[in-house]
């Protein structure tokens, strides 16, 4: 008897095995897809899905630098992309396997080439806008019913932070974001690589820095929902997403986002396949399956960005193609800027900067 | 021989395995310079062109660096204040619970150490998460304090050092208690009953005899706590706000937003040295101490 059970254990062992081959370990941003295309991705596929999530590009990067971070599919943005390319950390895409290339957009794969000549290491996921969200009502009662909120004045003129700050703004602790919209503002290049401009930022920071009350890259989505904060400076999904909770929760606050009329940056959140993934096979099915359009369309109906993808477009709903705030009209659509990576050196300037602006030391 | 070999050989062994062979990689990070690839430095150790090559290319300059920008030694001077007067204030609050532990019915004793060891059994994470909501400023302590009306206005806690010290004095209290705990109980009565025949009053007798009797129970205690205090980094990022300088923070940086491997590994090796060098002279301390005994 007991020889039988073991017999049967190591055959179920054996079959296990076998079926535990064909997986695929994927690395994406939290709160970034709708869950039930990860069942329905397994039960088309036969392919055991396992899905992690980050909040950080630098913990992405630092993972995929040091390399064998046992992932199959990872999701850094544009800039980072492009570092990591250099650094040799993903491998090239077969085009052979992933037929659903044809529903991708030219006008966002036009502007991925920048940071991925060709698209030959990745595919676009989604994309969007860093810019402000307010609750309405608490900043008109605050700033009246003229207040600035489509424009970097809200948030850098120290006089409406200053009353602002009664109701609570949280920002983005994102460096390689907040310091090109602090450069927007002052009228100088956003993109701009030379240390003495980029310390400029500082003195946009300096006045407003007392009436901000917290740096944090997640926590605003639901303190803006709640109403315990008033203003936050973020990504354009987050706080659509932060709108449509308060709107379930009927809680009175209204959120509306919007992005900046001096200029808003656009970022991209690339799919790629890292160069020792353990998978590459089932990586590609994967990428391919999410390039189908409706999958891909209820990506972004579940999650409020827009997506890479032109054929996905007819099966969006309209909160989310109708909504100028996630896919913006061509007037928009052209006032919007993207960057390019900081050189170490730079990066050197603009960590300490940070650390300046965040701590006064 | 053979067997005497083997006792003396095996915590060598862990010394080299668990401290040399990885404080000897860092260092040699820390030598190096940053790089876009994987790993991000160089140089890295490729035989095909020699050891000579290797160390040509290592130099200094990532320690240079450390004394040009004020950054790090601020952060350097803060973790070392913050860690002595965490470490002065788990003295104070442990060495009276050890004692009492000590003093306590034999039958008790069980008990109250368990009561010490408790906390390990839920994560670290956890209670550090716990303190957040007790801090916050509309967490317990907050509305305890409004409701039985000693205040009118919530005080901010989280996010300031003071949060800064209660969550390390809670987290690193039994690692005080534990080895005072051990010196005391190890401790003969009958010294004091001794004193006290001398014409010792009882708090002479506890400042002449148990408390130097305990001297290296305080003393490991103290050790325990100070070193991973000087290096935390999960406390000060959960319960600290932007304006609490650490060196592990300056740590994270380096190695996340700079992704500058070596400027990293040097800050850790001179965190390293300032750790090491306390110790080796406690250590040389007690020697001769003991040697003058004898």
């Amino acid at each position: 008897m007991i020889l039988r059970t073991v017999t049967l254990t190591a055959v179920l062992a054996l079959g296990a095995s076998a079926l535990m081959a064909e997986e695929v370990r994927v690395y994406n941003w939290s709160d970034y897809i709708d869950e039930e295309l990860l069942t329905k991705f397994e039960a088309e596929t036969g392919i055991d899905l396992i899905y992690d999530v980050f909040d950080s590009n630098e913990v992405l990067e630092t993972k995929m630098l040091a390399g064998g971070s046992g992932y199959d599919v990872v999701v850094p943005s544009g800039t980072f992309l492009q570092r990591q390319i250099a650094a040799g950390a993903f491998q090239k895409l077969d085009p052979e396997k992933l037929p659903n290339l044809a529903n991708m957009w030219n006008v966002v794969s036009e502007r991925t080439e920048q940071y991925d000549p060709e698209n030959a290491y990745s595919i676009n996921y989604m994309w969007g806008t860093t810019g402000i969200g307010v609750n309405i009502g608490k900043v008109r009662e605050l700033l009246g019913d003229d207040a600035p909120v489509n424009s970097l004045e809200l948030v850098f003129n120290p006089a409406n932070m200053e009353k602002l700050s009664e109701c609570g703004v949280h920002f983005l602790d994102a460096p390689a974001e907040l310091i090109p919209m602090a450069l927007k503002y002052l009228g100088e290049d956003p993109d701009s690589h030379d240390p003495d401009v980029i310390k400029r930022a500082e003195e946009v920071f300096a006045p407003v820095r007392p009436y901000i009350q917290k740096f944090h890259s997640s926590e605003y989505v639901n303190a803006l929902a709640n109403g315990d904060i008033c203003v936050a400076v973020g990504w354009s999904g987050d706080i659509l997403q932060s709108r449509d909770r308060a709107a379930e929760a009927d809680n009175g606050v209204e959120i509306e986002y919007h992005a900046a009329t001096e200029g808003a940056q656009m970022w991209f959140d690339q799919m790629a396949i890292p160069v020792d993934a353990p998978n590459p096979d089932a990586a590609h099915v994967f990428l391919n399956f999410i390039m189908d359009a409706e999958n891909m369309a209820a990506a972004s109906n579940y999650v409020y960005y827009a997506n890479g993808n032109k054929a996905s477009q007819d099966f969006l709903i309209e909160d989310v193609i109708g909504d100028p705030a996630i896919y913006p009209d061509e007037a928009t659509l052209s006032n919007l800027f993207t960057t390019t990576p900081y050189p170490a050196k730079v990066q050197r300037v603009v960590t300490r900067l940070w650390t300046k602006i965040k701590s006064g030391t | 021989m053979m067997r005497r070999f083997a006792l003396i050989a095996v915590p060598y062994l862990w010394l080299l395995l668990l401290f040399l062979v990885p404080f000897v990689i860092v260092l040699k990070i820390s030598l190096s310079d940053t790089a876009l690839a994987i790993p991000p430095y160089t140089p890295t150790l490729d035989w095909a062109e020699g050891l000579g090559s290797f160390f040509s290319q290592l130099d200094f300059e990532n320690f240079i660096w450390l004394t040009q920008d004020d950054l790090y030694w601020r952060a350097y001077l803060s973790s070392l204040v913050i860690a002595l007067v965490s470490t002065a204030l788990t003295l104070m609050i442990g060495y009276p619970m050890a004692y009492g532990m000590a003093r306590a019915p034999e039958e008790w004793r069980p008990t109250l150490m368990m009561l010490v060891i408790l906390p390990f059994w839920t994560s670290f994470l956890i209670r550090v998460y716990a303190w957040m909501g007790i801090l916050s400023n509309e967490g317990f302590l907050n509305q305890f304090l409004l409701w039985i009306g000693v205040i009118d206005t919530p005080l901010t806690i989280l996010n300031t050092n003071t949060a800064v010290y209660i969550g390390i004095v809670y987290t690193y209290l039994p690692f005080m208690i534990l080895p005072i705990y051990a010196a005391l109980d190890r401790m003969d009565g009958s010294l004091i009953e001794a004193a006290e025949d001398l014409g010792c009053s009882r708090l002479s007798a506890f400042w002449l005899v148990t408390v130097p009797l305990s001297r290296n129970g305080i003393i490991a205690g103290c050790f325990l706590v100070f070193i991973p205090a000087l290096g935390e980094f999960v406390i000060p990022s959960l319960l600290g706000g932007s304006g609490t300088l650490m060196i592990g923070k300056v740590l994270w940086e380096e190695f996340f937003s700079n992704r500058d491997w070596p400027v990293a590994s040097a800050v850790a090796v001179v965190l390293l040295l300032i750790l090491v060098v306390p110790i080796v002279l406690f250590q040389r301390n007690q020697q001769k101490q003991s040697e003058a005994e004898t």
